[in-house]
């Protein structure tokens, strides 16, 4: 069978006919087949479950999913419960739905149907991010991204919110070099695609709170690799002319245990952003601004 | 007494700005959100956020103007006080946004650079690339971080709200939340509780907003005894693409750079568009707006298309309505050059070259001018009092709403650019009144009794474990939201009939009896989407059933409200002593519908959730209601008998002067995107 298969009149090639009128689109009853990697909860075994759904103009990955919740049998009819995963804005500014569709990590929301079919016409395949513990089906626990965040201080450190006046003026082309870096919706395709970036899950110990497993977590979290998106989101502040102000700070965690000397330079960080945001660009200037930082730091001693 | 602890909901931009400020003057902060607080609807806005600056200031603009344009905009639906604080409030807020390191786009200079937005004279809209909302909402992500990391804000993401607690005197003391993960249901005492849950544009199916944007969380509140305002105020844009999972807003500008909207004159012509002679094509806001063509005002071009497939029966598909947007014939260079993002989106979601085929667009719900119901004590000198326990408080003492949720600052339509300002401006703003209203209080709710959260938290595990209990029942909750979403749809929003308004109310009362009967194909305890959906579709129907009433009761056009019936058109006599006379009378109607209708719709739940539709007076003290005449035939004479009244009127009473009338009153009423 073929991904888009037309039941009645075996068409040869589906994809031609994806100009074809709504009329003509419902006579022919044409299905989409979708295979995907379940698990019921953290530390359960996966398996994969077949999904047969009706084909629709401009479909994508948010809308097969829809369709299986809406569904709720399998492909040889049996029931089973929706599948589980994120998704927000469903315009790829959110940064919720990253799953890895047809062997690449990616957000559902523009994973095209069409376009995956021409990848590969047999099926969609749909697995959960396997750098990050699996919640449930496609639903991972992304708690490491933003703990990230804060690890390098991702933020400008003002002195209140009340009004002091405009911030500093910043030239066109420096505002052009920090936007982009700004895009980060911190989904995480970087961190999936990173050879350096592996799994931590941490499971609940029998006599332990939910503050001491989330103390445990955070400690495990902290030693690791921080990731592309962390490093390029200290590059973006300390090139901030505000932000360069604790510029130290930042080195000094990219710096630390699970910072920048963690990068392979496999660069498939950049190769995989959906935002095509320069990180191996921010990589290389973070790596230039800590040798300087640690050269002055030993001569200041 | 401890530090008092402040319960948000929601992380968008306004529960972000509170919860920011309130870290900031020491209180403790819960901030709860359905999804990771970076990931909120806030990121969709686009266009920019207004204010007025130094350089229009030049211009003569002032933050009046920014009131009256707002107001005029809004069709005089608002109170004005508010209003104008947040107008006032317009510049501060840009300056500290530009502090926290948001990357507005600069001038050669390294000033901050503005574009013109609809609806204004002046270029009052600061803009950090096409991802504005995004940036803003980053920057006070990092800052709510920040203080997270410093143990003032505790965030629970993935959690979702489930209903107000109150004491005996009828004061919130905090909410029962569920964790969508575990699905524990846990009471959070707080000392005040504030709303900042976003808009209900699920409520008609597919919209432009997020898939969080339920109104779930509004829905319980007004279901617990908050009042609901203006609920039948939804803006709806003319362009977005049709999807099957959403709809994507495409911007104004498509039109602004010369994109043309046409149908084919054939129904539903199956040939390729690029192959329809023009002769065949019908360019119907071209044929019927000679002046404005294609860029006549957002609600004009939104009936338009509406009433051409709906009525004329031409949309280019049958089972999907949709109108041709066609840039094809402009050149590659140009279009690229000053259309390159947007058509970029059409492109990753389509997966065709709008340079090349015409794009296909229709109308889409985008925003919630309506919400719950707030208080304000209003200053001497016409703004707001800072600081008073009132500002942003519904009726429920210590239960505050802010941000698209609340009903206060877009009145009947909301001008482009303007909500970011109201969503950052409410929660920096309502944060001190909230911090004196738990400093009147005696104790702090922790020290409640906790029998008070336990009876709320019971009554919320009986209704979740009764959904997962339930067997056998025929309705699939999916198909039932579709089955609302689209009657919503049809009947809710661009043009309004009685009859369809009613019929509607009806069968939305008929689909709430059909939601019962829904059974759910997950009935397991761990991150269960599907009862926390169906729960949220059952939430719904209150909604739907205030936007009816209060747009069945409503009898006149106002702002996004339009009935056809209720229409006032233009002037047809041709002789100036006949225009007159007709003006007059158009003003003397005019003047009666303002005193019959220039009122907030307020919706009470009866203890069926059903709307009690009551009205209030609006506080009009600073600019005067006068007509919006924007495209209308003879609006120039109009225009001018109407300021003849005007000056008559103030001869006649020897009032001192008010303020001045900036804008005029046939002043351009396009909303911005």
């Amino acid at each position: 069978m073929i991904g888009v298969s037309t039941k009645n009149a075996a068409s040869g090639d589906a994809i031609s006919n994806k100009n074809q009128s709504a009329k003509d689109r419902k006579s022919t009853e044409r299905v989409v087949h979708v295979r995907v990697l379940r698990q019921d909860g953290p530390g359960q075994a996966s398996y994969w479950e077949r999904h047969e759904i009706p084909y629709e103009l401009n479909m994508n990955v948010i809308s097969i999913l829809q369709r299986i919740a809406q569904k709720s049998c399998t492909q040889d009819g049996r029931p089973v419960p929706p599948v589980a995963w994120d998704c927000n804005c469903l315009e790829e500014v959110c940064g919720s739905c990253t799953m890895v569709v047809n062997g690449r990590t990616r957000m559902a929301c523009t994973s095209l149907v069409d376009a995956l079919l021409v990848e590969d016409a047999q099926e969609i395949e749909l697995r959960p991010m396997s750098k990050f513990p699996v919640v449930r089906d496609l639903v991972v626990d992304r708690r490491r991204v933003f703990h990230a965040l804060k690890r390098v201080q991702a933020w400008i450190p003002i002195d209140g919110s009340f009004d002091q006046g405009p911030g500093p003026r910043i030239s066109p082309d420096e505002q052009q070099d920090a936007y982009p870096l700004s895009t980060c919706m911190s989904c995480g395709c970087c961190l999936e695609a990173c050879p350096q970036y592996t799994k931590i899950e941490i499971v609940k110990r029998p006599e332990e709170t939910v503050e001491e497993l989330g103390i445990r977590r955070e400690a495990a979290f902290h030693r690791e690799f921080m990731g592309a998106h962390a490093i390029s989101q200290a590059m973006l502040f300390n090139n901030h002319p505000t932000g360069r102000m604790n510029a130290e700070e930042r080195l000094s965690s990219l710096t630390s245990q699970g910072g920048i000397q963690m990068c392979g330079n496999a660069q498939n960080c950049v190769a995989v952003c959906p935002k095509s945001i320069p990180l191996t660009r921010s990589i290389a200037r973070a790596g230039r601004a800590a040798t300087v930082w640690a050269i002055k730091k030993l001569f200041d001693r | 007494m401890t530090h008092p602890r402040i319960l948000v909901i929601g992380g968008g931009l306004a529960g972000l700005s509170a919860s920011m400020r309130l870290a900031e003057a020491g209180a403790d902060v819960d901030l709860i959100s359905l999804v990771p607080v970076k990931r909120s609807h806030s990121v969709c806005a686009q266009g920019g956020i207004n204010s007025v600056n130094s350089v229009t200031r030049q211009q003569g603009d002032s933050e009046w103007m920014h009131l009256d344009d707002t107001i005029y905009g809004g069709d005089f639906l608002q109170h004005q006080p508010p209003v104008k604080e947040m107008t006032d409030w317009g510049p501060r807020i840009i300056d500290l946004m530009d502090r926290l390191g948001v990357p507005f786009n600069r001038t050669p200079e390294g000033f901050r650079d503005h574009r013109r937005f609809g609806g204004t004279l002046y270029k009052r809209t600061a803009f950090a690339g096409a991802t504005t909302g995004q940036q803003l909402l980053y920057a006070l992500d990092e800052q709510v971080r920040r203080w997270e990391a410093l143990g003032k804000i505790k965030k629970w993401e993935f959690w979702d709200f489930l209903e107000p607690v109150l004491d005996d005197s009828g004061r919130c003391r905090g909410a029962v939340c569920q964790d969508l993960v575990t699905m524990e249901i846990k009471a959070f005492p707080a000392d005040a509780v504030i709303l900042a849950s976003g808009g209900c544009g699920l409520v008609f199916g597919r919209s432009t907003m997020s898939m969080v944007c339920t109104g779930g969380a509004v829905s319980r509140a007004y279901q617990h005894g908050a009042w609901y305002g203006n609920g039948e105020f939804i803006q709806v844009h003319p362009t977005a693409i049709p999807g099957a999972d959403k709809l994507r807003l495409m911007s104004e500008s498509a039109r602004g750079e010369g994109g043309r909207v046409w149908v084919p004159r054939t129904p539903q012509d199956i040939r390729d568009p690029r192959e329809i002679p023009e002769s065949q094509r019908c360019y119907f806001l071209e044929e019927r707006y000679p002046k404005y063509g294609n860029l006549v005002p957002r609600d004009i071009a939104t009936r338009e298309i509406f009433d051409i497939c709906t009525n004329d029966g031409l949309s280019v598909e049958k089972d999907r309505l949709c109108v041709y947007l066609d840039l094809t014939h402009l050149s590659r260079e140009m279009l690229d050059k000053k259309l390159g993002g947007i058509l970029e989106i059409y492109e990753k979601f389509q997966g065709v070259d709008p340079r090349v085929v015409p794009m296909k667009i229709f109308p889409a719900v985008h925003y919630s001018m309506g919400g719950l119901w707030v208080d304000f004590q209003k200053s001497a000198s016409g703004g707001l009092e800072e600081g008073s326990p009132r500002n942003q408080q519904t009726n429920i003492p210590g239960f505050y709403a802010i941000g698209e949720c609340d009903y206060q600052y877009h009145g009947a339509n909301r001008l482009g650019a303007n909500s970011l300002l109201s969503c950052i401006f409410s929660g920096l703003f309502a944060a001190p009144g909230v911090l004196n209203s738990v400093a009147s209080q005696p104790n702090r709710s922790a020290e409640e009794p906790a029998r008070l959260f336990r009876s709320s938290v019971r009554r919320q595990e009986e209704r979740h474990e009764a959904l997962l209990a339930r067997r056998g029942g025929k309705e699939n909750p999916y198909a039932l939201h579709q089955e609302l979403g689209n009657l919503m749809t049809r009947t809710a929003t661009v043009v309004r009939r009685n009859d369809q308004l009613a019929a509607a109310y009806d069968e939305v009362c008929q689909m709430e009896e059909r939601w019962q009967h829904c059974s759910l194909s997950d009935t397991g305890n761990w991150t269960n989407q599907n009862v926390v959906f169906t729960k949220s579709l059952g939430d719904m129907f209150p909604l739907a059933k205030l936007i009816l009433k209060g747009a069945l009761l409503r009898d006149e056009c106002r702002g996004a409200h339009y009935k056809p019936a209720t229409s006032m058109p233009g002037i047809a006599a041709t002789d100036p002593a006949g225009q007159r006379a007709e003006a007059a009378v158009w003003c003397d109607r005019f003047e009666a519908n303002t005193k019959r209708w220039l009122k907030s719709t307020i919706a009470k739940a009866d203890s069926h959730g059903n709307p009690n539709i009551s009205y209030e007076e609006i506080d009009t003290s600073l600019i005067p209601p006068r007509p919006r005449l924007y495209g209308l035939v003879g609006g120039d004479v109009i225009e001018e008998v109407w300021k003849q009244r005007q000056a008559n009127a103030h001869e006649a009473a020897r009032q001192p002067a008010l303020p001045p009338i900036t804008g005029g009153v046939a002043s351009d009423s396009i909303k911005g995107s």
